[in-house]
């Protein structure tokens, strides 16, 4: 990697989100953060880098903006008074310490997570324009075309330029209204570069990184405890990745996984995360869930889960987000606690509201419980019944042999 | 990455010869006026490092097109399908993603008389 290349990953996302608040609109930003690297090449083999690189890179983006609409507005007699305000605005609104640089960030975030957009748009946008991915990279994450990926960028600013005008950065009570969307997005993100479904390996760890990046960033910022507790919960899963497959892809358990290989600061960090944000008796679901994630985490061996704990946190966690899946992991955890039959009914119960006919998971959460009772017929009944609505190759193996075992 | 921006205009006769169909219906005058923009978008394509290579083309009516079936080869006059756009130009230019190719297409002052196709350039080892 050149010193610019480095210095344009370094860089670029923070320049671009001061350039967006400073311009007030995305492609113009991004227009100015390609010509302020542009000249960063020219100048900075010559004269070297400068002391602050941020505040070089959206000065001179910004002049250079000035600059094109000038040049415009003669050519085409338009926009003179758009370059007159920005040059009113002036130096000013060049962010310079860390922490007016994150706020520029973080604002780029909750204006992505506007609520005028679809869910998958505020995702593409947040990943392109926050995260800097690329079309591309964003199209290769969630299997889609990339002309797809492109138009839903192209739609989402077009949406933004309408709800927003002029464009304008949410306020402190906006923002305040907006933490759950942007917690989502975040956590959506991560789920996506974490789940085991396809894509490129290289692409879906960054997601997985950038997302607890963003989720730093918010912590930082802003005191609600969900924010802590959603990133407690996702570095304790990244403390496992390795160990949740094989190097040929295969889903390793819970249980089978090599306790050995987790990464023990990771998971120290989140477990700190989980104690404060419980601490706030503000918490929610992602709070419930990572302080679950803390207790598999820190058992030293699979039998030493403290099953009970973990029941009563699904127990609080069914109250605050009563869906079919966490009302399986419930049954599973009393399964553990209390033995199969117990888990068996409770599985069953929840399996009898039909709400979880099509996933997979369901039906091999009964399949184990019959197993453990030595119901070997049923126990293969029902991981066929899996097999039938699995959709992922991964999946479809590690219930195969499942099944073969029994 | 790089993306080619294929230009498709609309052509109209004008003395007993196609022309790009904006020089028919703007008049002479304002038809200067687009190519002025042109060649100044270019230069701004240029300064920035966006801009490979870009032409227009001559009128479709000096288009042929060849195809080889079964070994022998064949030429059909004119462009290759017949619509009322043809390719009367292109660029290729340098993007980081697809959607700045799309930004950049979209000032072209020829996306406000025709249409732009954006295609990324094959890169050989690389898939879609």
């Amino acid at each position: 990697m050149t010193a610019l290349e480095v210095a344009y990953r370094t860089h670029s996302r923070r320049v671009l989100a001061t350039l967006i608040r400073v311009l007030g609109n995305f492609d113009t930003a991004e227009e100015a953060l390609h010509d302020a690297f542009a000249a960063a090449a020219q100048s900075w083999p010559r004269e070297g880098e400068p002391a602050n690189p941020h505040a070089w890179l959206v000065a001179v983006g910004r002049f250079k903006a000035i600059d094109r609409f000038r040049r415009r507005a003669r050519l085409e007699r338009a926009l003179p008074e758009l370059s007159a305000q920005l040059e009113l605005e002036g130096e000013a609104a060049v962010s310079h310490s860390d922490e007016e640089i994150a706020d520029d960030e973080l604002r780029l975030i909750f204006t992505c997570c506007h609520p005028a957009l679809s869910p998958d748009a505020r995702i593409a946008l947040t990943l392109r324009e926050v995260a800097g991915l690329t079309t591309e990279e964003i199209a290769r994450a969630f299997l889609a075309p990339v002309p797809t990926i492109a138009q839903r960028i192209v739609r989402a600013k077009a949406r933004l330029r309408e709800e927003t005008s002029p464009f304008r950065a949410p306020s402190l009570s906006e923002i305040a209204g907006r933490i759950e969307t942007v917690l989502h997005v975040i956590y959506l993100i991560f789920n996506e570069g974490y789940s085991a479904s396809g894509g490129a390996q290289l692409v879906r760890f960054e997601l997985s990184r950038e997302a607890i990046r963003l989720g730093r960033l918010v912590v930082g910022l802003l005191d609600e405890p969900e924010a802590v507790g959603l990133l407690a919960l996702m570095l304790l899963h990244e403390a496992r990745r390795e160990t949740r497959t094989t190097a040929s892809g295969e889903i390793v358990l819970l249980e089978d996984q090599d306790r050995a290989k987790w990464d023990r600061p990771q998971i120290a960090e989140g477990v700190a995360l989980v104690e404060r944000a419980l601490e706030s008796r503000r918490f929610g679901a992602y709070t419930l869930q990572a302080a679950i994630a803390a207790i598999h985490a820190e058992a030293p061996r699979a039998s030493d889960t403290d099953w009970g704990q973990i029941v009563s946190f699904y127990d609080v966690l069914a109250r605050v987000e009563p869906s079919p899946v966490v009302l399986l992991n419930r049954a599973v955890a009393l399964g553990m606690r209390d033995g199969p039959a117990a888990g068996l009914e409770a599985v069953e119960a929840v399996l009898a509201t039909g709400a979880l006919d099509d996933y997979p998971f369901g039906h091999s959460a009964r399949a184990e419980m019959c197993r453990r009772l030595g119901r070997v017929e049923d126990a293969r009944v029902s991981y066929e019944r899996a097999l039938r609505v699995a959709r992922q190759e991964p999946e479809r193996r590690f219930l195969e042999r499942s099944i073969a075992r029994l | 990455m790089r993306y080619i921006c294929l230009v498709y205009l609309e052509e109209k006769p004008l003395e007993g010869q196609l022309v790009p169909g904006f020089v028919v219906d703007l008049g002479m005058s304002r038809a200067h006026e687009v190519a002025k923009a042109c060649n100044a978008y270019d230069e701004e394509l240029q300064s920035r490092g966006h801009l490979i290579l870009g032409h227009p083309l001559s009128p479709s009516d000096n288009a042929i097109t060849v195809r080889v079936r079964d070994g022998k080869m064949s030429t059909t006059d004119g462009p290759f399908a017949e619509t009322k756009e043809v390719l009367g130009g292109f660029i290729l230019v340098e993007a980081r993603d697809l959607n700045e190719a799309i930004r950049i297409a979209a000032e072209m002052p020829l996306a406000k008389l025709g249409s732009i196709e954006v295609r990324p350039i094959h890169v050989a080892g690389a898939s879609g």
